[in-house]
């Protein structure tokens, strides 16, 4: 019992650790003072002078813009990946294809980052293609890691997906694809719309690789961000920076929510189909009715 | 009769189904994860050049003769410099350091959660998780507030009157190793979290009924069973952190020597592309390891085996 409030402890300990320098940065943001020490009273003038910078606001734009186009393409991309690792199991090369997938989680982004500059570059020299960097080079760079956490996240799914359902499609004559998008697809709905929103939220974060694969004029929010921060710690920065947390909150909240709901009416599908079954049993009494209440 | 064969000559070229869903990932992953090692190999081969590119080609073809050029100069001078040498063994150390905090604090914080109440669970996992979603850039702005001279934490130490000048923390390695376990926590406690919750709590009570300690069975049960969560989050932190560009940029000072901050300047300010990419070829080599580890016990987790 002893080591279970110790670690609880550790939990809230670690928890304020994690939390209190976000919350001290979003409180700082209000700050009137122009030094970002000294406690001046609450204002927004900070968010207000924000509007009027025009090249941060470009590149918040420009920033979305390439987190949007990553999130639908490392969802089709991670998903297809996860479904070929959990459902197809011999093929040749399967152990690279493995390794494929999950080295992007862990590999160091300046080694990303580099590599694909130099892949980018020498492409531009043997097809002419690209031209010039920017807003397609981030987006591929962002889609080929964001990729490897939607996989990570649709492949837990799919290993607990009732495999009976599909099969019971492919029986009644359904062609895989349909399958697929019929059957599969609605089922890992929830975890399909949490690796997206998880894509988008890191390529919104993405510093090192945008740095490496952007070209002259398309800026990321991030890296005008990081050139800020470089100086020193300004007012403005804190305004930006708590604008972000604000919007990576909510959408893990929303996550959260959807997520959960959509657990909720699975369990009430579920629990609605057993007591189907358990009042239909009540007609014609065998051993199914006894059988009911222990599959809840 | 002509459609059909016809028919059959296309379906023999075009790919089916099955080799399509696993081709597209599978060309995509070769072409722009794969394929761009070998462009960094080739070019750490090569010598600095002012030109755009800015190196010179490896290899020429003239008058039916195939010339290969190899420069293993990047190489005898990664080799024979002290700061190069110095960088690698100060980010292996900090990364391995860290590793170990990021162990002892999470794994009481991943323990905690497992045997929390199932509702509480995702609540809590969702509070671990949010901040991997938030810009490792905001997070380790928040530490530069606090830790400067004159930031939150020095005028809390003096006005409490406990120090008179204030701590030197920013840009020393403290500062760095602080922004390291708060940027890295949560991506040890996920994976060791995943792992523990599917432990079969039988087998500690039948130890417990067989009078083992509750700290016997923790030691000789639960963390022999957690080894392949121990093993992800240790990789997850360990090798990411080897090449950590951004916390040793903002928080560390010169006496911070780390690699991801020597090749990020070899490229961006020197633009010694040949340099940089010979600096990410030897860190690729060093951590080839630990990443075939996170490889093995990612895909025995994805196949769902034990």
């Amino acid at each position: 019992m002893k080591r279970f409030r110790f670690s609880s402890l550790m939990l809230v300990l670690g928890l304020l650790f994690i939390y209190a320098p976000m919350l001290i940065l979003v409180i700082y943001s209000f700050n009137a003072s122009k030094l970002v020490t000294v406690w001046g009273g609450w204002s927004i003038k900070w968010y207000v002078g924000l509007m009027d910078n025009t090249q941060l606001m470009g590149s918040v734009v420009r920033s979305l813009e390439i987190a949007c186009y990553t999130a639908v393409a490392a969802v089709a991309l991670g998903t297809l990946a996860a479904f070929v690792l959990t459902r197809i199991t011999r093929f040749k090369g399967r152990t690279l294809f493995g390794g494929l997938v999950t080295a992007p989680l862990v590999m160091p982004e300046v080694i990303t980052g580099l590599s694909l500059l130099l892949l980018f570059v020498a492409m531009a020299q043997m097809i002419g293609w690209p031209q010039e960097r920017g807003i397609v080079t981030i987006w591929i760079a962002h889609t080929t890691f964001c990729a490897a956490y939607v996989a990570v996240v649709v492949s837990a799914r799919l290993r607990e997906l009732d495999l009976s359902i599909e099969e019971a499609a492919m029986d009644l004559g359904a062609k895989p694809w349909k399958v697929f998008f019929l059957i599969t697809i609605p089922m890992i709905a929830p975890s399909l719309g949490a690796g997206g929103m998880m894509s988008f939220a890191l390529s919104l974060d993405d510093l090192v690789l945008a740095s490496f694969v952007s070209g002259p004029g398309s800026t990321t929010l991030p890296m005008e961000v990081f050139s800020a921060v470089r100086l020193g710690v300004k007012p403005e920065i804190n305004a930006v920076a708590s604008l972000i947390l604000l919007a990576v909150s909510l959408m893990t909240f929303f996550v959260w929510f959807f997520s959960r709901r959509a657990e909720e009416s699975r369990k009430r599908a579920i629990q609605q189909a057993i007591e189907e079954g358990a009042a239909d049993s009540w007609k014609q009494p065998d051993v199914r009715r006894a059988q009911a209440p222990e599959a809840a | 009769m002509n459609m059909r064969k016809l028919k059959r000559r296309l379906n023999r070229i075009i790919p089916g189904g099955r080799q399509l869903v696993i081709g597209v990932p599978f060309i995509w992953l070769f072409m722009f994860f794969m394929l761009p090692f070998f462009i960094v190999l080739k070019i750490s081969f090569a010598e600095a050049d002012v030109a755009i590119p800015p190196y010179t080609e490896i290899y020429n073809y003239a008058e039916q003769k195939l010339q290969i050029l190899l420069n293993l100069g990047n190489y005898s001078m990664l080799a024979g410099d002290e700061l190069y040498i110095a960088a690698y063994f100060g980010s292996l150390k900090m990364a391995f350091f860290s590793t170990i905090l990021c162990l002892l604090i999470g794994y009481p914080m991943a323990y905690a959660i497992a045997s929390a109440r199932k509702e509480l669970q995702t609540v809590l996992v969702l509070l671990i998780m949010m901040p991997t979603w938030t810009a490792i850039l905001i997070r380790v702005y928040a530490w530069m507030g606090i830790l400067s001279n004159n930031g939150l934490l020095n005028g809390f130490l003096m006005s409490m009157g406990w120090i008179n000048e204030p701590l030197q923390i920013l840009n020393t390695n403290l500062a760095v190793y602080i922004g390291v376990v708060y940027s890295y926590l949560p991506f040890m406690i996920l994976p060791l979290y995943a792992n523990l919750v599917k432990h079969d709590h039988s087998l500690l009570e039948a130890a417990s009924d067989l009078g083992s300690s509750t700290f016997n069975s923790f030691w000789k049960i639960t963390i022999p069973l957690s080894k392949n969560g121990i093993i992800a989050g240790c990789m997850l932190v360990f090798i990411p952190v080897v090449g950590e560009f951004v916390i040793p940029e903002l928080l560390g000072g010169p006496e911070t020597l780390m690699i991801g901050k020597v090749l990020w300047q070899e490229f961006f300010n020197n633009r010694d592309w040949p340099v940089a990419s010979a600096l990410a070829v030897v860190m690729l080599a060093i951590l080839i390891v630990p990443i075939i580890l996170f490889n093995r016990s990612q895909a025995k987790e994805m196949e769902g085996k034990e």
